[in-house]
Formats: structure tokens, sequence, C-alpha cells
């Protein structure tokens, strides 16, 4: 399973990978594996203020429904339109071409409470058990 | 919330863990919902063929002079010209008219049958049919527990089965089946299914399931077989509109309103719910079962509201993504006024309201093959 070492991750298995005050976001390789084929993204507008640990959009596979939790605060700056009609994009590529919304942080701080690779690795492998 | 200890297994549970199912709680049982991904494996069903375990679906076996006479009783349709070896697709009604259960009755000869009946209802049925049996002269067993089921889906599916039996599988008609040997067991051999292909549905003993299973697999390679979860058996009887026991119909619900009129014969001999069933046929229907495709994108569950114009008219009782067509379709009861094919109609998905359309099911084009 593959978990980027230069992300950083929620306990929802949401990544963030981030650039400076701009970061994008996605889930992990371990969330598509559990939630099946996705055949739905709901995303936010452009513009929108998302609040750390709250939702912000929705992921849908066949079988389940499932939030998208904000790992950090920010202003939506862009969302990935390609899911409207591709998103098996993030069964096929979690962290490229499947990331979901860049957003222009509000606070770097909000990025301390987050996972790192190791740990949240680790999280993965007990929810497996 | 039931955990994996006190769920029934079934004869391939320990198979399919091995062959990567996901296993997950279904009325009761542990049951893998998919293996390689549901969209894949309903494509593998609509394209080739594919291999369901059904062994949770229930078996109940009724024998003696009054087994006849006791099942057109019980069921809304007419068992009375069925033959041997023919399958008759029923309902199973209380008085009011409600259900009981819906399926399917296999007559091997005039005084024995054995019906395959949902899951979750199969000890209800047993207890139903017992009580309403009375002392009448039959033998009423239920023998889901000693029974696996398989399920071989799909157009190269007599193809394949023909590889481990020596009966001409030509032979049997749809809605038919034969007792025979697959891979020199004793089994049951019926042309029927809930996908909407052609296709087999295979009874056998449990103590031989896993070799049968296994012998399947095998013989299957050459045509790419596959093991199917539940995930794909659901979006397979979706885009049928078939109607699913506990979702579409169920105690409270009226069948007329399901559109399962054809399946209650309403001028047979005396059947239980009968005059209830002639009165609400009298009556009119309230509300009719439809299906709705989305127009737009978005996945509609079941309880989903279904507006019109912003108001409510009803909800979903099934909904799903539909892999075939690559949108958002579902069943929902609505008034006969939102009933004709082509209404627009909304529904509602989290706040949004999608738009939708009234459509006849099938919502993709069966393949069974009808004589």
């Amino acid at each position: 399973m593959e978990v980027p070492k230069d992300l950083k991750y929620t306990q929802e298995h949401e990544w963030i990978r981030v650039d400076g005050k701009k970061a994008v976001i996605g889930i992990s390789e371990f969330a598509q594996e559990q939630l099946g084929d996705i055949v739905f993204v709901e995303l936010p507008e452009v513009g929108t203020q998302i609040d750390q640990g709250n939702p912000f959009g929705v992921v849908e596979s066949v079988k389940t429904v499932s939030d998208l939790y904000a790992p950090a605060g920010g202003k939506v700056t862009a969302v990935n339109k390609e899911l409207e009609t591709h998103p098996e994009q993030v069964n096929s590529s979690p962290y490229e071409n499947g990331w979901i919304i860049e957003i222009e942080l509000s606070d770097e701080k909000d990025l301390d409470s987050l996972l790192d690779a190791d740990d949240y690795s680790e999280q993965c492998k007990n929810e497996m058990e | 919330m039931a955990t994996s200890s006190n769920l029934k297994t079934t004869p391939l549970t320990a198979v399919h863990k091995e062959l990567g199912g996901k296993l997950v709680p279904f009325a009761g049982w542990q049951m893998p919902i998919q293996f390689q991904g549901v969209m894949q494996e309903h494509q593998c069903v609509r394209d080739g063929v594919g291999i369901f375990d059904v062994s949770h679906m229930g078996e109940i076996e009724i024998q003696g002079p009054s087994a006849k006479s006791l099942i057109q009783k019980l069921m809304t349709n007419d068992i009375d010209s069925m033959q041997d070896n023919q399958a008759l697709y029923t309902l199973m009604c209380m008085e009011n008219g409600g259900v009981v259960d819906d399926l399917l009755v296999h007559r091997f000869t005039e005084d024995h049958y054995f019906l395959c009946v949902n899951a979750a209802n199969t000890e209800k049925d047993f207890q139903w049919i017992l009580k309403n049996a009375g002392s009448c002269n039959a033998t009423i067993r239920n023998t889901s527990h000693e029974t696996a089921q398989l399920a071989i889906q799909g157009k190269h599916s007599e193809a394949l089965l023909q590889k481990l039996c020596e009966t001409p599988l030509s032979e049997i008609r749809y809605y038919h089946f034969k007792k025979e040997k697959i891979h020199n067991f004793a089994s049951i051999i019926a042309r029927t299914g809930y996908t909407g292909e052609d296709g087999f549905e295979v009874y056998v003993d449990a103590g031989h399931a896993e070799t049968l299973f296994r012998a399947i697999l095998d013989a299957g390679k050459e045509f790419d077989l596959q093991p199917i979860g539940l995930g794909a058996r659901d979006t397979l009887r979706m885009e049928m509109g078939y109607a699913l026991y506990g979702n579409e119909i169920n105690e409270e619900s009226r069948p007329l309103e399901a559109g399962l009129g054809w399946v209650i014969k309403l001028g047979k001999d005396e059947f239980i719910g009968q005059a209830e069933l002639k009165k609400q046929k009298d009556e009119g229907n309230r509300r009719r079962l439809v299906g709705v495709r989305l127009l737009d994108r978005g996945v509609p569950r079941p309880h989903y509201r279904i507006l019109k114009n912003g108001a409510p008219v009803g909800e979903l009782t099934s909904g799903t993504f539909s892999p075939s067509l690559n949108t958002g379709i579902g069943l929902c009861y609505v008034s006969p006024e939102y009933a004709e094919p082509g209404t627009k109609l909304e529904v509602e998905i989290r706040k949004l309201s999608v738009p939708a359309e009234v459509v006849k099911p099938p919502f993709f084009p069966t393949r069974v093959k009808k004589d």
C-alpha cells in the first residue's frame, strides 16, 4: 500500500500536499481501496471557505457514501473538474490524477495536528486487523 | 450490530476469503460484497459469465398427497398448470394482501415441490407454511442448512456448465430445471436467475459445495469466469427493475402497486389474500412502483425523497449507480399522475434536487432465454 512520505494525513484518510501557502487534498490509497469503485465525487465551489475537521465534499462508491473532511482550513482555489466525468481516477491514481481540491491555507498551524506517513501507515495496519 | 461471530456462514465462506472477497453482514449471514470490484464484476456478468454463492437463500421442500393443494392455497400465482421440472415465480401473501415473501416454486412431481425463498425470510416462511398447513397430508422440511446454491450467470454459462455435466443443458428452457449430476454430484440445475442474463441456479448438497465451486472456477478459466459478490448482484437486479423483498415489497406493501399483478391469479382456486387483493384491484392503485433515471450526476439511494417541482411525492425503495448505463437509477412508489414514462421528477440527494425522469423498467435490455 502506497503512503507517500512527503504528505500529511488525517485519521479519516485524507492526505494533504503543502507547497508554500497552497495545499492539495485527496484521499489515500487505503481509503480508495476500502471504498471500492468510486462513481461520484461531490466537490465544493471554488472560493468556498473550509474548516479543519469539517466535511467539504462527498465521495460515493456503488455501495457507500463518505464525507470528505478537511485536513486543514482555507479557501478553495481549485477543484478537480475531471472527477465529474472520471471519478474512477480517485481509485486509479489517488495521489496524482485523483486529487480533489486545492486550498489556500488559513493557518499553517493546522498541519501540526496531522499524521505523518509512518503514523498513518500504522493506523491503516490497525484498521485492517 | 452483528459481529462476525453470530453471523451464519455458507460452505464457501473460507473460499471467498481465499479469493480476496470482502465479507460483510447481510441478512444475518457473512457474505462477500465484492471480490475484484463491483463495476468490474457487473461487467463480467453482462459480457461473459460470473459465479455467485447464494447459499444464504432458503430452500423448503414440500412433499405428499396434499402438497399441491397446500402450495396452491399459499401462493398468489397458479401452480395448477405447472409441469414437472418447471419453476414459477410467485408471491406468498397474508390475508390482508401484504407480502410474506416472493419466491420460486419448483415442481419435481405433482406431489413433490421445493421452494427457493429469501434468506432473511426463511424461518418466517417455514413457520408460515407450517401454520397454514395444519394437519394436511404433506411433509414440510426446511432444507436450507443442508443445501448450497450457486448462480452461474452470463452468456457463457451454458457452455461452461456443459463441460461438467452430460445432460444437454440446451434442453433446459427458461424457468425449467433438471435433476442431474454436475461434476458427479447430484444437483438441481435450474435455468433461472436474478441478473437479466441467461444463466443457471444450481442447488447441491452443502457438503459438495466447495469441490463443485472450485471445479466450476477451474472449468471457467477459458471463459474468464470470476466470482461475483452481492454488490454486483444488486446492480444487476436493479438494471432489470426486479423487486427486492424488504425494499420494494414487504408485509405492508400492496403487490398490485408494485406491478406484480402478473403473478397474482385472482381467478384461480382460493388462496390466502385473494379476497383482499381482489378488493384492492377493484379500488385501483393509489400509487405505482416506477423506475427513475437521473438526468444529471449523482447516486440515488434507498429512502431518498422524490420531488415534483420541489414538493415531495415519494421516496426511493431502491437506488444505485447503474454500471451499464453510467447513471443513477432507482425504484419508487408515486401516485398514478406521476407514473407515466417521461414524467420529469427530481431526486433529493443531500441538499441538491437532481433532475430525473420516469422510465419503464427494465433499465437495460434483458437477455434471458425466453421461449
